[in-house]
């Protein structure tokens, strides 16, 4: 019998690589460092400076292993020499034992053994690695070293030096992961230290990340520093929703207090770093000022009162005004930054009651429409070979994003082509950083992209476009319409939609993006609506327009509030509810890209709060709508199986898939073309342009002790040859004025400001640029005096 | 004084010019520095910064490696004496005393007219001449007593200005190299031919 079956052919992957560990047969990669393999095949190396995260410095000697060299056996740094074809490794001989026991007991030579009062004693790599890899004893009687402690290198950050083995951790972060070079080696030989620059704090945005790799206990956190002890913390991992990145974080508690958070590291998000906001900002949730009991409106004041008579007022409340005028009279605003669930649920309830007035976003986002083009996750976009920006500054907003995208250039896999009305935190790292005047972005992307160098670049590979809302005083329709401008050019060009609530695109993506919070609150102001429900919002502060906002609100009689705190919103509310917080609840998010992760609860609720799904459930409940769950996991289901966009994020998945569960494109929308009239350069005064800084007046900031004191504070910044031609020194006080009201704002020279434009930060201590934005206008101008 | 003159800026330009990367020029531009202000100061350190683009947190970790950059002000005359083996063998500890009470001030110390400041040396490689100390890096040997006293004196009265400039100067005639001698800021990954001032006479 002959067989017609051809042999299969044998493909050798000239990447691979066969090597020997332990006498135990390993397969690795070309380029592979030998602690990287030994990681997988179960070797435990012992090691203090080698991070995967950042590149290999042979700095602390501890992962020395034994390699068959030609002649004989040889000891190399395991972080620093590359896996080869037949490479024999040993990580337990004898040899190997003593080198091992030698540098940590070097090591323990000037570090203090006084692990009993140190934060880092119990989690401790150099304490574990003592006990597992020391000798047990020391030889050195000789006096230690001892420094002033601790010094702080920042505001957030304390840096014991006696403590530090020198292993470039900290230092090689802030310059090669987070760009802020702000901390070094000085010195030399035994006087060698970690220090900033004389006057100059480590202010980087990232800083706490340095605290959570530092191998010892040199660097601590100021929110942390003396507060548990490691054995007593419980974790639980979740994802963090300050920004709607979502990173992967483990939540720690003590006695049922949230304590710390630490950056998991989630290979599609956020590599294990965090932003300081998120990572500090658990401050907030443990605040003296959160609401604890439902309140209701009597008279003047708010009086405090049960779930049951509150609901039931709540309900009464929206029982006539649905009978007075129709569902037109109610309107829903909020939603962007609780859970799924807590999204489904009021989603299902406005349903019920046939409202159309539900916006996510306060008019300071884009429409739900760009969710619906082609879509790209952030990896697509650190692998794109063209990033083009039409954001926000990712660095302020969206920290951790900024950290990819900022590695996907420096690592010169991608280009930048930015498109920006004021240089950003990524502008330096742009391949080309174009500025464009606020109203005119869609002709310039247009004319940009149709340059030869620009459309050579892009015909080189893959194209992802990250789009978001860079200024609060213009249209959306501009970012929009810049967006089709790119897509008409590149129609493969995927889309990174970079809204920043947590759960923005979760909300959006339930149905919580009905209709433009402008205009239902210009309805609202025109007295159109009766009750307003805020869900975790506050239009005062938050929305672009302030004046449209506080006239909206003092038209409505009757407002509805489900918040974690009192807001300059809710003051005038008629029922107050309280609202569990981040840490509070169970659930799933969804970050910017779509990808559903899970929420965990770590601690009790404050008092008597409760998640916002259950607030809805129970609304629905007395005003006669049976919304078919009762608990979490049920309007999970529910979300799964009547929200074909949910559809993949079933509970099984996401346990299987630790990382989250990317979810489609949203169908519900179409984007439809719109052309937003150009808007030529004022004559006269500047375009205002207002942005935001990652530490701002919102709860999250303001209510966490440590961070509040970051916030900068309301500034106008202008060019610095506009502040000469104004005639205005820097810092001096000027006045500001729009149509309707005038603001005295201190002016500051800022050359990443273009000329013809003012920049200001949104959400400020001192004076409200709100004050000057009319949402009505296509653009805003301002006039610019000195006093 | 402090941040960079805008003479030294426009020198710091071409020293800059010749490396390929401007950070290179980090060491050069902190001798620049120093031979402006006597001592290099964080002004200047946060300048040379912004000119070779680093951080100053960089600029510092740089500097602060190297023992012969000051940052703080030090005399006119920075006097090393030697104190290692064979200097100490030799009679250093007593020069270095003597040194003390002639100057009235400790080692590390600096006089109040900001002329001298006193500083103790690891070994300066002149064992055979000890004990040996240097002014502004400038050798003695075999120094006594009397002959230190004579030196101070001879500082003071400016007797040595021709041999011994003010600390921190690191050439009184800088040497400029003309534009078509310099081999240019290209990396040396991508040099692919001589400099054209050598005719060919050296391979690549």
């Amino acid at each position: 019998m002959t067989t017609t079956e051809p042999t299969p052919e044998v493909v050798v992957d000239p990447n691979a690589i066969n090597l020997t560990i332990n006498g135990r047969p390993v397969a690795a990669r070309k380029g592979e460092l030998i602690i990287a393999a030994a990681d997988r095949s179960g070797d435990y190396i012992p090691r203090f400076c080698y991070h995967p995260r950042m590149s290999s410095v042979g700095m602390c000697r501890q992962c020395l292993v034994e390699v068959e060299g030609p002649r004989g056996p040889m000891m190399v740094v395991s972080c620093m020499t590359p896996v080869a074809e037949g490479q024999v490794v040993r990580t337990e001989t004898d040899q190997v034992k003593r080198a091992q026991e030698g540098i940590i007991e070097l090591l323990l030579a000037n570090h203090p053994l006084d692990c009993p009062v140190c934060d880092k004693g119990g989690e401790c790599p150099l304490q574990d690695q003592a006990f597992s890899h020391g000798p047990g004893e020391s030889r050195f009687i000789e006096e230690k070293r001892h420094y002033e402690k601790p010094i702080a290198i920042s505001d957030l950050v304390l840096l014991d030096r006696e403590r530090c083995i020198l292993c470039d951790r900290c230092t090689r972060f802030a310059d090669e992961v987070a760009g802020d070079a702000l901390i070094h080696f000085t010195s030399r030989g035994n006087n060698t230290q970690v220090q900033t620059f004389p006057d100059e704090p480590f202010s980087s945005y990232f800083s706490g990340n340095t605290v959570q790799i530092c191998p010892v206990g040199a660097l601590t956190a100021q929110p942390y520093r003396f507060k548990a002890r490691p054995w007593d913390l419980e974790k639980t991992e979740s994802t963090c929703t300050t920004c709607s990145v979502g990173c992967r974080i483990t939540l720690e508690s003590s006695r049922d207090e949230l304590l710390r958070y630490q950056g998991v590291d989630s290979d599609p998000v956020n590599h294990g770093w965090l932003c300081d906001k998120g990572r500090f900002n658990f401050e907030s949730v443990k605040s003296d000022a959160r609401l604890s009991n439902p309140l209701v409106r009597d008279g003047a004041s708010l009086v405090e009162t049960s779930w049951s008579s509150a609901l039931s007022t709540a309900a009464s409340i929206i029982t006539s005004a649905l009978r007075s005028g129709g569902a037109t009279r109610v309107a829903i605003l909020g939603g962007a930054r609780g859970t799924n669930e807590d999204a489904h649920a009021w989603a299902k309830l406005a349903d019920a009651l046939a409202i159309d007035s539900v916006d996510a976003q306060l008019g300071d986002g884009l429409p739900a429409a760009v969710l619906a083009y082609s879509q790209a996750t952030i990896d697509d976009a650190s692998r794109a070979s063209t990033i083009i920006l039409l954001s926000p500054d990712l660095k302020e907003e969206l920290p951790i994003l900024y950290l990819r995208l900022r590695d996907a250039s420096e690592k010169k896999r991608s280009r930048i082509l930015e498109f920006a009305p004021k240089g950003s935190g990524l502008t330096r790292y742009a391949w080309k950083s174009v500025p464009y005047m606020p109203g005119n972005q869609a002709t310039v992307v247009a004319s940009t992209l149709s340059e030869s160098a620009v459309s050579a670049q892009m015909a080189k590979g893959s194209v992802v476009v990250v789009v978001g809302r860079s200024n609060l005083a213009e249209s959306d329709e501009y970012t929009m319409a810049a967006l089709d401008a790119v897509m008409a050019a590149h129609p493969s060009a995927t889309v990174l939609p970079v809204l920043r609530r947590g759960n923005v695109r979760g909300a959006l993506s339930a149905g919580l993006g009905r209709r433009d919070a402008v205009d239902i609150l210009t309805d609202a102001a025109n007295g159109e609506i009766d009750c307003l429900v805020l869900v975790g919002s506050d239009p005062v502060a938050d929305f672009p327009d302030t004046d449209l906002a506080r006239r909206a609100l003092a038209a409505v009689p009757n407002i509805i509030a489900v918040d974690t705190f009192a807001t300059a919103s809710s003051t005038k509310a008629t029922v107050l509810l309280p609202a569990a917080a981040f840490g509070e609840k169970d659930g799933t998010t969804t970050n910017l890209e779509g990808r559903v992760t899970r929420l965990a609860r770590k601690v009790t609720v404050n008092g008597t709060s409760r998640p916002d799904w259950m607030v809805a459930l129970e609304l629905a409940d007395i005003l006669g709508h049976d919304l078919g769950a009762t608990s979490v996991a049920e309007v999970h289901a529910d979300l799964v199986s009547s929200n074909p966009v949910f559809g993949p994020a079933t509970r099984a998945a996401l346990s299987a898939h630790p990382d989250g569960v990317v979810l489609a494109p949203l169908a519900t929308v179409t984007p439809t073309p719109v052309a937003p009239p150009v808007a030529e350069k004022p004559g006269f005064g500047h375009r205002l342009v207002v942005g935001r800084k990652l530490y701002d007046n919102g709860r999250n900031v303001s209510e966490s002790p440590s961070l509040a004191p970051l916030a900068p504070g309301s500034a106008l910044h202008m060019h610095p040859l506009d502040l000469e031609r104004l005639g205005a020194a820097d810092g001096a006080s000027v006045k500001v004025s729009g149509d309707r009201t005038s603001i005295v704002m201190n002016v500051v020279a800022d050359d990443s400001v273009q000329r013809g434009t003012v920049w200001a930060a949104w959400a400020q201590s001192g004076a409200n640029i709100g004050e000057l934005i009319d949402a009505t206008k296509w653009v805003n101008d301002v006039k610019v005096e000195t006093l | 004084m402090a941040r960079l003159s805008e003479e030294n800026v426009r020198l710091a330009k071409e020293i800059i010019s010749r490396y390929p990367r401007a950070r290179s020029a980090t060491i050069p531009l902190l001798h620049l520095a120093q031979q402006q202000d006597g001592h290099v100061t964080n002004e200047a350190m946060a300048h040379i910064g912004e000119l070779v683009g680093a951080t100053s947190a960089e600029v510092y970790g740089t500097a602060s490696f190297y023992e012969m950059f000051k940052f703080e002000p030090v005399g006119k005359y920075l006097i090393n004496i030697c104190g290692t083996m064979s200097c100490a063998l030799m009679g250093a500890e007593e020069l270095m005393h003597h040194a003390e009470h002639r100057l009235g001030v400790k080692l590390g110390g600096t006089t109040d007219d900001g002329m001298f400041t006193l500083e103790r040396a690891e070994c300066q490689a002149a064992c055979t001449e000890a004990p040996c100390l240097q002014v502004n890096y400038r050798y003695r040997f075999r120094v006594t007593d009397a002959d230190f006293d004579s030196l101070v004196d001879d500082l003071k009265a400016g007797r040595l200005n021709d041999e011994i400039p003010a600390h921190g100067t690191v050439a009184r005639v800088r040497q400029h190299i003309p534009v078509d001698r310099g081999v240019g800021a290209v990396p040396p990954e991508d040099v692919t031919e001589a400099p054209t001032w050598m005719d060919g006479k050296a391979a690549l």
